[in-house]
């Protein structure tokens, strides 16, 4: 009885130790629950906001590119794509085939799309079909009873009105390639298109915008729930451009079918009014995505539609570059108008003869007689006179051998050679021959058209360092470029003989005159061997270019300025293979000058 | 022995309006509080709705309350006496259960009744205290400080702990143990058993490994090391924490926990209901319901102290610990203090047999108190 008296009072005490026990245990959750819910509180709210919150990017409206008369060259077009939610639809197979009875779908975009629908949960959008027209995806809408779970996603896509005409100015966009440089979210976008090309790549920072974003709660399984918060992106700014469309397809319009390129521009303010390079190519097929048939196509034309021949086109520049002869020339002394040379057609350097393109010669000429015929023993005996440093040196000054750097990819520097460059280049000394022929812009002379335009126009605006932009410049201020230092007075004897190559008998240029308002065109030939003339040759007697395979036949060129006596445009044309300066380029630049003078009239009236 | 009980109790049966004024009303206004908190959850974890589980829950809870005031108002003696019997009964349940389990697929932890699925584990909780209450009440001290005296009841345990164990029900299985141990403290087995016990239990360890399934060994692993495998094993207590965590001190009011709400919780109306709780209501609601549990123990450990009977004084303090496992079990659990055992919040997790066995237990608590007079002597039953 004792005992089990004991016994009781150990269930007791023990009881109380017990729920002691228990107690503590309960204190030491709270202990925990006060942790986790208070002290690491705003660690746990931070993980669950990343749970929850999905952040996505919006793309911001690509900046809208014009012409200076605010002609929209590229602009955004709305784009369709058609998109399935798989657990809206009945039968997938039932809504798909439905589907491809309004749009037929490819064997591979087939595969593709349920691909798509085995790896994402069944509520993720799986698009079907992009690129739609404003007519398909009406009638996708039209038929939407019968397609449960399709539906219509609008977005932006990049649209160029005037297609080819534009192509190598305002390039193109594309999506983006491992190369590109990843500085902004936006490029991680799938589908996101940046400029690769022209005008979109050189003002791509502008043109691109800024991000917009949208917070969505999603949950665990990445449902979207609701959206919590919207931030507007800001659309890429407006770039207002130089260009002048109508004169653009002016000069692809004179081109035709002709592989060449045309550069115009202000000669006292560098923006570049016409800018062409043909072929062209369509750059919508780019940013739409390029098939390889086109892709192909495209590079295997002889006539290289990709190649920008504007910026990276090299040639020799011919009779063009007689004027930075002559300045060279006039500059140093060695020339004036009493100067004069004769011409027999020929002329002797030791064992070597270089001759005249004109074989009975043009006996005494000036400088601006020199011009005006283009005679080549003038600009030889001038060359040997003053030597090839000086010659050289007055092509950089006027632009010539180095890229303007106008923005435009690829853009080559050319090459004015000198002794120096030859033993840099070919470790060989400089020889007297090489001076005579690049009297007359061959030898190893190579310029870009562009580069050539910007020659002109720095002749016709007194001498300023010129440089060429596609920017619309609103204060035109030619002062603001650094004046060349070469006196007016040898650039009007170089502009006079300019000016009689087009407009007086005897020049070469004659076909390409006219006379608007009184206002007249200045200019030079130019053409460019490609197959040197052998001296067999020149003993059975030459063969005619129109006999030779296009691709032997020289390069046509003619640069020039109008009007005459108070310049306001300078023009470089090239035509590859086209003969003859005279009668191919010549009068490309004279439509182009005369157009230009035309629209001047009805812009604004004449200053 | 049967006709000496009645004459010598005759004169202090209770009758019907005794037993009605000597329930603990307070103690059922604990239960009732619990319960409504639990429903109420439960309409959250559903988005708003009664359905699928709110409803369903309400009424289970109102058939454990007439279960539990129904076995608060049987005689103490009564459960003294079939102590055994229901023992038994149910050791021979969690057999059948095994048997079928091997018949059928995979682990079968239940017997369709029709209208409910009885789990025989949850009911040998309440048969285990009940039979070894029975047991110490006739033990004296003497046979319960040797060690002859205590192979029956740890027999009596290790049986349907081991069934529990092949169920696999680990979770079970512990709280049985530890409710038994709980038990065996309280009637007075010495100290350095249990420390034997731990010391064979801990050197034991490699073996038992040896033993757990694949997922279980896994649950240890991740509890140990949750960033293990953050998107599998360790999800469950990583995105606990997160969301019991993300609640604060105030919470982030009645439906609009958002990670419970956009399923990032798991289980958020089983086990993980504490977790969804203190999401809504912060540390506060957290507390709230500890506090609440606490007042149902101390209670429950109140009766205990002033029954009358050495059965009934065991009988109470097995139920409180048993009930006191579940909650601190469950709890620990999803506050990453244990690993993922899978044992419920009694009255608030959604689950049927878990609100039977544990109002069950209440009953019996009640009865104790009710009965606290009744003097059950060490050789009765």
């Amino acid at each position: 009885m004792n005992r089990d008296n004991d016994k009781g009072k150990v269930l007791i005490s023990r009881s109380i130790i017990l729920g002691g026990m228990q107690l503590f245990l309960l204190f030491m959750i709270v202990f925990r629950l006060y942790y986790l819910q208070v002290y690491q509180a705003d660690k746990y709210k931070t993980l669950a906001d990343e749970n929850r919150i999905s952040t996505r990017l919006l793309v911001p409206a690509r900046g809208i590119i014009y012409d200076r008369h605010g002609n929209i060259l590229a602009g955004n077009q709305q784009n369709f794509q058609a998109m399935m939610i798989p657990e809206q639809t009945r039968s997938i197979d039932e809504t798909l085939t439905f589907f491809k009875k309004i749009l037929p779908l490819s064997p591979e975009e087939e595969k593709r799309i349920r691909k798509d629908i085995k790896h994402n949960r069944s509520f993720v959008p799986i698009r079907l079909k992009d690129n739609l027209s404003w007519e398909q995806a009406t009638q996708i809408l039209l038929n939407s009873p019968d397609l449960p779970g399709v539906i219509i996603d609008e977005g932006l896509s990049r649209y160029y009105p005037y297609g080819d005409t534009m192509a190598h100015v305002i390039g193109y966009v594309a999506a983006v390639s491992d190369k590109d440089e990843k500085d902004d979210p936006l490029l991680d976008i799938p589908g996101f298109k940046i400029g690769k090309s022209g005008v979109e790549r050189l003002y791509e920072k502008e043109l691109r915008g800024k991000a917009g974003n949208v917070k969505l709660e999603v949950n665990a399984f990445g449902r979207i729930m609701k959206e919590i918060e919207l931030i507007e992106g800001t659309a890429g700014n407006r770039v207002d451009l130089s260009l002048d469309v109508r004169l653009q397809k002016k000069a692809y319009e004179l081109l035709g079918e002709e592989s060449g390129a045309v550069v115009m521009m202000k000669v006292d303010t560098g923006e570049v009014l016409a800018f062409a390079s043909a072929p062209s190519f369509d750059p919508n097929m780019f940013s739409n995505g390029l098939s390889v048939e086109n892709w192909k196509k495209l590079n295997q034309d002889e006539k290289k539609p990709l190649l920008n021949k504007a910026v990276a086109g090299l040639y020799s520049p011919g009779s063009t570059f007689k004027m930075v002869v002559g300045l060279a020339a006039l500059e140093g002394g060695a020339l004036n108008t009493n100067k004069y040379s004769n011409c027999y057609g020929k002329m002797m350097l030791g064992n070597h003869t270089f001759h005249c393109w004109k074989r009975d010669g043009h006996g005494a000429l000036n400088i601006v007689q020199a011009l005006q015929h283009s005679c080549d023993i003038f600009f030889y005996e001038t060359a040997q006179k003053i030597g090839i440093a000086k010659i050289a040196s007055m092509a950089r000054k006027f632009g010539l051998g180095s890229k303007t750097n106008i923005g435009i990819e690829n853009e080559k520097d050319g090459i004015i050679p000198d002794a120096e460059w030859k033993k840099r280049r070919f470790g060989e000394s400089w020889q007297l021959g090489e001076t005579i022929i690049s009297g007359i812009g061959q030898g190893y002379i190579l310029t870009t058209p562009i580069q050539l335009a910007v020659m002109v126009s720095r002749i016709a605006n007194g001498g300023y360092a010129v440089v060429p932009t596609f920017k619309k410049v609103e204060h035109a201020d030619k002062t603001q470029f650094k004046n060349l230092g070469v006196s007016l007075q040898n650039l009007d004897l170089v502009k006079r003989g300019m000016y009689e190559v087009v407009n007086v008998a005897g020049g070469t240029a004659l076909g390409a005159a006219f006379n608007f308002n009184g206002q007249q065109m200045a200019g030079k030939t130019g053409s460019a061997q490609v197959k040197r003339i052998s001296m067999r040759e020149r003993q059975t007697g030459v063969i005619k270019q129109e006999d030779l395979p296009w691709k032997f036949r020289d390069h046509a060129l003619f640069v020039a300025f109008a009007p005459y006596d108070n310049p306001r445009y300078g023009v470089a044309v090239l035509v590859e293979h086209g003969r003859s300066g005279s009668k191919v380029a010549a009068p490309i630049a004279g439509q182009m000058l005369l157009e230009a003078l035309k629209l001047d009239t009805t812009d604004k009236p004449v200053d | 022995m049967y006709k000496a009980y009645e004459t010598s109790f005759r004169g202090q049966k209770l009758s019907w309006s005794d037993k009605l004024w000597n329930i603990s009303f307070s103690y059922v206004l604990l239960v009732l509080i619990l319960g409504a908190i639990g429903i109420t959850i439960l309409y959250s974890a559903a988005n708003g709705s009664w359905n699928p589980w709110a409803s369903k829950q309400l009424i289970r809870f109102s058939m454990g309350f007439v279960l539990m005031m129904t076995l608060a108002f049987v005689d103490l003696r009564w459960f003294l006496r079939y102590a055994y019997w229901f023992y038994f009964l149910v050791l021979g349940l969690l057999i059948a259960v095994e048997i079928g389990g091997h018949i059928g697929m995979g682990a079968q932890r239940w017997i369709n009744l029709g209208f409910m699925k009885l789990q025989p584990s949850e009911l040998m909780k309440i048969a285990l205290v009940l039979a070894l209450a029975r047991y110490f009440n006739s033990a004296n001290l003497q046979s319960i400080e040797s060690i002859k005296g205590i192979i029956i009841p740890s027999i009596m345990v290790i049986l349907p702990v081991i069934l529990v164990m092949i169920q696999p029900d680990l979770g079970t299985a512990i709280m049985l143990l530890l409710t038994a141990g709980a038990m065996f403290f309280a009637v007075g087995v010495q100290l350095w058993k249990f420390a034997a016990l731990i010391c064979s239990g801990v050197a034991a360890l490699p073996l038992a490994w040896h033993f757990l399934h694949n997922y279980q060994k896994n649950r240890v692993l991740t509890f140990l090391d949750p960033e293990r495998d953050p998107l599998g094993a360790g999800y469950h207590i990583i995105q606990s924490k997160i969301a019991l965590g993300s609640g604060g001190i105030f919470g982030k009011g009645f439906l609009n926990g958002t990670q419970s709400h956009l399923n990032f919780l798991p289980e958020k109306h089983t086990d993980f209901i504490f977790t969804m709780l203190s999401e809504e209501f912060g540390m506060i609601g957290g507390v709230l319901v500890i506090i609440l549990n606490l007042l149902i123990i101390g209670y429950s450990y109140f009766f205990a102290l002033r029954s009358a009977s050495y059965f009934g004084k065991l009988m109470a303090v097995g139920l409180a610990s048993s009930y006191f496992l579940y909650v601190v079990i469950n709890i620990s659990m999803v506050l990453g203090m244990l690993p993922v055992v899978g044992v419920p919040l009694p009255l608030i997790s959604y689950g049927g047999t878990v609100i039977m066995s544990v109002m069950a237990g209440f009953g019996l608590i009640l009865a104790v108190n009710i009965n606290r007079f009744i003097n059950i002597g060490k050789d009765q039953g």
